[in-house]
């Protein structure tokens, strides 16, 4: 069981590090969009200060959402995809080392970087901290049920746009209680509601979306 | 033994099969006939599980494979249009996780020795993309040396393979079908094979 899961992520791992420019694609599209705010909206240190947590989160999710399309469809149109589903194991399983290394590739960068990000903003350092935590529980929740988009809309024409379309509700919670919490920090009121229901949302996904993707991906491989 | 009964699949407004059975025991080949668009591909990805008949059984030792997914593709080999390497793996790493996936548990000096027989010595540390379409094939064509699969189904499996390739195939199915194991397959040349084992039907005639 271990050992299909291992592979399978090795596998992700080494791909990712062969397409580099895929990788680092989400990565400077964070970067980018969180560094263009400032410019439109004015240097004044306070607005900066009160946006600069919404700002970097809409900027990770779309990043993240950028991502998604690529998640199954390489596979697909080469085949692999069909023979992870008629192997002998169980494809949640495979699912699930697919998704934790696409969180590896795209999600941790953008943890690591955001530090810097909420300096650029001018966050307090415990400001920024918050916001690294809540990236870091609220990332693999959007991978995760950004599969179960990415698996349903695999092989249909627009597929990237109609991704969005099913995911972004889903994204919305993860959203408002991620930026809230970093809000509610800085204005000194308690935060552990906040983390709370996010751990909530990741354990569930956790164990439910690998079996939402792979019977998603039963269907769309017909 | 693999069992299919009463098989009917609808693509769009058409009737591709239509109550189809047949019975394949140990040791048989099972030639799919048939013109362009008749469902070959479709019965064959059916029988691997991969499309949901409209109605109808696919039993694998007796039971339905959908109540035994996990078992049946222990025993299953599909190859299908598509070959499933990854260009972005070398053959070497193309092949240890085909191993992994397929459950096969062969050593790398094994793996190696698949490859040479294929006569891809010399490439596996090359990227499978940069392979010719014939020696790609070639790539995907191991794990028929690799696996323990009792069943084989395989769409196709002569195109775009040489002379050489082509005979090498049709050694490996026979071996196969020697040692009690079972095969499907579609193509529309002659196949290679010693008669005695094999026995054809043809899709889409009334």
């Amino acid at each position: 069981m271990l050992a299909i899961f291992h592979t399978i992520l090795a596998r992700e791992l080494t791909l990712g590090l062969r397409r580099k420019a895929d990788v680092l694609m989400t990565l400077f599209f964070c970067v980018i969009v969180a560094s263009m705010f400032p410019l439109a909206v004015g240097p004044e240190p306070a607005l900066l200060k009160t946006m600069g947590a919404g700002i970097i989160w809409v900027a990770a999710l779309l990043a993240s959402l950028l991502s998604l399309e690529r998640l199954f469809s390489a596979d697909y149109i080469d085949g692999t995809l069909e023979q992870m589903i008629i192997s002998r194991h169980p494809l949640a399983l495979i699912v699930f080392a697919k998704v934790v290394a696409h969180w590896l590739t795209t999600g941790l960068p953008l943890v690591l970087i955001s530090p810097l990000l909420a300096l650029q903003y001018g966050l307090e350092v415990q400001d920024g901290l918050v916001l690294v935590a809540t990236l870091l529980i609220g990332t693999p929740i959007l991978s995760l049920l950004g599969a179960v988009g990415a698996a349903l809309t695999l092989g249909l024409r627009g597929g990237g746009v109609l991704i969005s379309l099913l995911v972004l509700p889903l994204f919305v919670p993860v959203l408002i209680f991620g930026a809230a919490a970093v809000d509610d920090a800085a204005a000194g009121l308690v935060i552990e509601g906040h983390f709370s229901l996010l751990g909530a949302m990741l354990v569930s996904a956790l164990i439910l979306t690998p079996w939402a993707v792979a019977s998603a991906l039963r269907i769309s491989i017909e | 033994m693999l069992q299919v009964s009463g098989l009917f699949c609808e693509r769009g407004d058409r009737q591709l099969l239509n109550g189809l059975s047949f019975t394949l025991k140990p040791g048989q080949l099972l030639h799919v006939r048939g013109a362009n668009g008749a469902g070959k591909t479709s019965l064959l990805r059916i029988i691997a599980g991969l499309l949901l008949p409209t109605a109808g059984d696919v039993l694998w030792q007796g039971k339905p494979t959908q109540q035994q997914r996990e078992d049946y593709h222990g025993d299953l080999l599909y190859l299908g249009h598509l070959d499933g390497v990854k260009g972005d793996l070398s053959c070497i790493e193309n092949l240890r996780i085909d191993n992994e996936l397929l459950g096969a548990e062969i050593s790398e000096a094994s793996m190696m020795a698949a490859l040479e027989k294929l006569g891809l010595s010399g490439f596996e540390e090359v990227f499978a993309k940069q392979l010719s379409q014939g020696q790609h094939r070639r790539v995907g064509l191991c794990r028929l040396l690799m696996s323990q699969a009792k069943l084989w189904v395989l769409d196709e499996p002569f195109n775009a393979l040489d002379v050489k390739a082509v005979g090498l195939l049709a050694g490996l199915i026979e071996v196969h079908l020697e040692r009690g194991g079972m095969a499907l397959l579609t193509t529309h040349q002659d196949v290679p094979l010693s008669t005695e084992r094999v026995s054809e039907i043809t899709l889409g005639q009334v």
